[in-house]
């Protein structure tokens, strides 16, 4: 379980400069629902190609979201570039959303 | 307990919480695969209960259980649970295990979220350990976050069904400043739930007494009164115990209180499993007369327990020993407890928990509290009057022999019975005054009552001295009963009186013996008189008679010399009366 975890820290390493992002969900709730479509529209006007997400579902990986500490759902981890940063919600708040993401300067 | 838990049972399944008072009031404990709210005030005990009801639940019913800690980091609530008794360390993961739900403080919220992930983890955990019990504590705090009250309602639906899928007895745990503003925020959250008690504290006098309450229970009956509450070494204690029938044995048994004189004048001592309360101002002996009943007891071979409040119990062991009461002995071979207790600061009802912890502890038959009003220090007086009512039923349904002291502030019976108010509930009233008479203060021991016993209703002396207190003998004069130096006076002026009586009296009888002497002497010398006279007479005749004999028998003699032949028979005659 817990080289998931590590492998795409490392592959994300390589990706110079690149946005790595990881976004647990539940299944088809409406918040997580929600939260993939705005994340996706956020990714694509903001960082074009250069980012990396990972959608993991609670429902299917239970223990792996325990281990990593998530609680509410839907949930947002920036893991690069550091500052690891969280943002909680259906991150329909674009501006806090990109505020967390160190986003806020490209959006100028 | 269990009777009524096993009937409660039939209508709803109930998970005990192991919190012995709040088992009893709820009949049962809390509702199983219901949730319960726990709600309150900071610091008044929810994260506490909520617990040790799981660790209880772990422990004694061998089913696991899940923390949810939304407001503190599980570190910091192991921590604070492992200064209870419960064995918390000991318990591994796959029986407790905590989820640090403790939002980071640099979270950010963009937009609503819901607790459905948070759900699907837990799920996994209770399949993966088979917990049986959830607790979420500070459910608050997560609350707070979605700020949307319909949100909050959405999630706290989703909570209750998620626990009635999974066949889960849950435990919510909210914080709620005061009485109001409960009403606007968690209105909901207690309709939702089937159980809600409420924990508060409430400031009495100088000190915050925390209460707990049943304020809801779907489907079962509870006492619905507020409850007093205290943290001992075992957690949580509640002062709900007392059934509200009185169903105890009367005991006929006598047992003595120390000294014969005071057990006389209670006509053999008070009974066993009886309260006697000792009233008095300062300085009128009354830990001497509780010394002594403790040591009596102690004597017969009874485990005793003596409390003393702001008083060491060495110095009491000390002080008692100069009246020659001698407890140190008895501490050393166990069979008296003595413990000494700080009164200040600390409510009534935490002085009750303590001490039923206390006697719990040491299973004591003769239990001693001196003085029991040292806790009404702190405090309002209307509960220490409950709890004193509380403590003393509580141990007549133990059967334990109680003994209380009470300080009274004036010297007035009126006054004192009015004060804890112990004196309409107790079975004995002993009052100790001072009588100032003539330039002295005197110890008067008085009995007021004293139920099923033909007691004394004299005022009586009372003197300590090395060997112990007593009680004086009774001299009165006009209607008052001497003491002191009066009394002495009096005892001094009956001894010469005594002794003066007996001197005159036996003077007296060497008088009546001398003339009882000087009569036997009479009759003696009268007796004496009298035999000489008969001596006399006897003489007298006798000489007669030999005068008589001569003179015949010289006729005899005469006639043989002359030869007469026919006086021959009267010669026989007269000579067979001489022979005899």
């Amino acid at each position: 379980m817990t080289w998931r975890q590590h492998k795409p820290r490392a592959r994300r390493a390589a990706v110079k400069g690149g946005v790595v992002l990881r976004l647990y969900i539940v299944g088809g709730a409406p918040n997580s629902v929600q939260a993939v479509a705005n994340l996706d529209a956020i990714c694509r006007e903001y960082l074009k190609d250069d980012f990396r997400l990972e959608v993991v579902d609670i429902l299917r990986h239970p223990q792996r979201a325990m281990a990593e500490g998530v609680l509410v759902t839907p949930s947002l981890a920036k893991l690069s570039p550091l500052p690891i940063a969280n943002v909680v919600g259906n991150l329909s708040d674009k501006a806090k959303v990109l505020l967390a993401l160190g986003l806020e300067r490209k959006a100028k | 307990m269990s009777r009524k838990t096993d009937a409660a049972a039939k209508h709803l399944p109930k998970i005990a919480t192991g919190i012995e008072g709040f088992d009893k009031l709820s009949h049962g404990g809390l509702p199983r695969h219901r949730t319960s709210l726990l709600i309150g005030g900071p610091g008044t005990g929810k994260t506490v209960f909520a617990l040790q009801s799981l660790v209880n639940a772990v422990q004694r019913q061998r089913a696991p259980g899940i923390f949810v800690a939304f407001e503190e980091n599980p570190r910091q609530i192991l921590a604070n649970g492992a200064t209870f008794d419960w064995g918390l360390g000991s318990l591994t993961q796959k029986q407790l295990f905590f989820l640090d739900a403790h939002l980071s403080p640099t979270l950010v919220k963009a937009g609503d979220f819901d607790l459905a992930g948070m759900l699907a983890m837990l799920a996994a955990k209770k399949r993966e350990i088979g917990a049986q019990c959830i607790v979420f504590d500070g459910i608050d705090v997560l609350l707070t976050l979605l700020q949307d009250p319909v949100a909050e309602m959405r999630e706290i639906y989703r909570i209750r069904d998620w626990l009635a899928d999974h066949a889960l007895t849950g435990i919510v745990t909210a914080k709620l400043e005061s009485r109001t503003s409960e009403a606007l925020h968690y209105g909901f959250l207690q309709f939702m739930v089937d159980c809600v008690v409420r924990f508060e504290r409430r400031q009495e006098g100088r000190v915050s007494a925390p209460t707990i309450q049943i304020t809801k229970y779907r489907g079962s009956d509870y006492s619905a009164a507020e409850f007093p509450m205290s943290f001992g070494p075992a957690g949580i204690e509640l002062g709900a115990t007392e059934a509200a029938a009185i169903e105890r044995a009367a005991s006929s048994d006598r047992i003595g209180v120390g000294f014969e004189r005071l057990d006389a004048m209670l006509g053999g001592g008070v009974f066993r499993a009886s309260s006697t309360l000792i009233s008095g101002m300062p300085g009128t002996a009354k830990t001497t007369l509780a010394g002594k009943f403790a040591e009596a007891a102690c004597l017969r071979g009874e485990r005793t327990l003596f409390v003393s409040y702001d008083e060491a119990a060495e110095e009491i062991a000390r002080n008692l020993s100069s009246v020659g009461i001698k407890l140190r002995a008895h501490v050393r071979s166990g069979r008296l407890r003595m413990h000494s207790a700080r009164s200040d600061g600390i409510s009534a009802e935490e002085h009750l928990l303590k001490l039923r912890a206390l006697i719990r502890e040491c299973q004591p038959q003769v239990v001693v509290i001196d003085p029991l009003t040292a806790i009404a220090k702190a405090g309002s007086l209307g509960t220490a009057r409950t709890v004193a009512n509380r403590l003393i039923n509580m141990l007549k349904d133990d059967g334990i022999s109680l003994l209380v002291t009470a300080l009274s502030a004036t010297d007035d019976l009126q006054a004192e019975s009015t004060d804890l108010e112990i004196s309409t509930i107790a079975d004995t009233w002993i009052h100790l005054s001072y009588v100032v008479r003539s330039g002295e203060r005197n110890r008067a021991l008085t009995i007021i009552k004293s139920r099923g016993t033909s007691h004394s209703n004299q005022v009586r002396e009372l003197v300590l001295s090395t060997s112990g207190p007593t009680l004086t003998d009774v001299y009165s004069a006009g209607g008052e009963v001497l003491m002191g130096t009066m009394r002495w006076e009096r005892e001094v002026e009956e001894g010469a009186r005594k002794t003066r009586q007996r001197a005159e009296f036996e003077h007296k009888r060497r008088e009546l013996q001398f003339a009882e002497a000087r009569t036997r002497a009479q009759i003696r010398a009268l007796q004496m008189e009298l035999e000489r006279q008969r001596a006399d007479l006897a003489l007298n005749s006798s000489e007669n008679d030999v005068r008589h004999v001569s003179t015949s028998e010289r006729e005899n003699e005469l006639r043989k010399r002359r030869s007469a032949d026919r006086a021959g028979n009267s010669s026989r005659k007269r000579s067979g009366r001489a022979a005899r």
